[in-house]
């Protein structure tokens, strides 16, 4: 059996920051769907669904990262290299609510807690990664690959901190902890969990780059033209 | 058969391969998330919380803990490999269906607007 995705359950959060999460979340969300539907295209359409599809399967695949301690996938920057940051996020999105809904996966209430990390955060931190990455590394083979590793680990990390403000805001129980030792021990699993994404994330969108370079969003929006690079090189 | 459509066919079968098949070897251990919530309380083998004080202890039940797929098995199948297997094919089949819809209808919604501003 998998074990229970890494989602913040009902209860630990108060509801008052839940609900404020749920509109941040879902103010984020609306703002990507305006945007995402100007990327759109027929052909897209299929591809999202996909995204959306593959990284639920990732998702059910926890690997161990401490001694008794696991961890997955959260797809953030997979989405934004494969379909942009907009259409991403909504994949992301798409997983939780069919995790939370359907598999009890992450509480209902926290809901709008977890698509802000993992959705909202995760793939904005990703992409904003990528872009910046694909700009300034050498164009070769391998900077796609590059690139996907340390956007996952950054992603990953960013969206755990995520779980820190609000906990910082609305956690139900002191635990006794400060917040500079809960936010280490967070980023200090979420590093190594960034890591096993980054290898995940790079070898599938390195695979897809390859047999069909026009359906990755980071090859067909954020590489430089191939003039540039002649000037350049 | 288009090239795109063989392309979403390989990749939702390598989907439903991780979900049905792959799944089964994934890690029980908590995840990182899980972990920092279960620190400074100890449990007992069915996952009571025994003692001490932790951010796991204000866990309430999910709205959908009686979903016949809660927990990624599925109610009424024995074996855990086959109920994990099936849980996960009805997910990515259901996760392809809701996106695939979602963004159906969002790029049903475009080309409306396009055709009343031509």
């Amino acid at each position: 059996m998998p074990a229970v995705a890494m989602h913040i359950s009902n209860g630990i959060i108060d509801n008052q920051v839940a609900l404020l999460f749920a509109a941040i979340a879902l103010a984020g969300l609306g703002l990507c769907f305006v945007q995402g539907r100007r990327e759109l295209d027929d052909r897209l359409v299929p591809m999202a669904g996909l995204v959306a599809a593959f990284i639920f399967a990732v998702q059910m695949l926890n690997f161990q990262v401490l001694p008794g301690v696991s961890g997955h996938l959260l797809g953030g920057t997979l989405a934004a290299i494969l379909v942009g940051p907009y259409l991403g996020a909504i994949c992301v999105s798409i997983v939780l609510v069919v995790q939370a809904l359907i598999f009890s996966d992450g509480g209902v209430t926290a809901l709008g807690l977890n698509v802000t990390n993992m959705a909202l955060l995760g793939t904005a931190a990703g992409y904003l990664l990528v872009a910046t990455l694909l700009r300034v590394l050498p164009r070769r083979a391998w900077t796609l690959t590059v690139a996907a590793v340390i956007a996952s680990v950054v992603s990953v990390t960013v969206a755990s901190q995520g779980f820190v403000l609000q906990y910082y805001l609305g956690g139900a129980v002191d635990v006794g902890r400060s917040l500079g030792a809960i936010a280490a021990a967070m980023a200090g699993t979420h590093l190594l969990i960034g890591l096993g994404e980054g290898v995940i994330t790079a070898l599938t969108v390195t695979y897809v780059a390859k047999v069909r370079p026009d359906l990755v969003y980071a090859v067909r929006n954020l590489k430089r033209p191939v003039v540039s690079e002649a000037v350049t090189v | 058969m288009k090239k795109s459509t063989w392309f979403i066919l390989s990749g939702l079968i390598a989907a439903l391969l991780l979900a049905g098949v792959v799944s089964n070897f994934a890690s029980s251990h908590p995840d990182g998330l899980d972990s920092v919530a279960r620190e400074g309380c100890t449990f007992d083998a069915d996952d009571n919380i025994t003692g001490g004080t932790c951010m796991a202890q204000s866990e309430a039940e999910n709205q959908t803990k009686d979903s016949p797929l809660a927990g990624y098995g599925l109610r009424g199948v024995g074996n855990d490999v086959l109920s994990t297997g099936l849980s996960g094919v009805i997910g990515v089949v259901a996760t392809f269906a809701i996106g695939g819809g979602v963004f159906w209808l969002l790029r049903a919604g475009t080309r409306d607007r396009t055709k009343q501003n031509a």
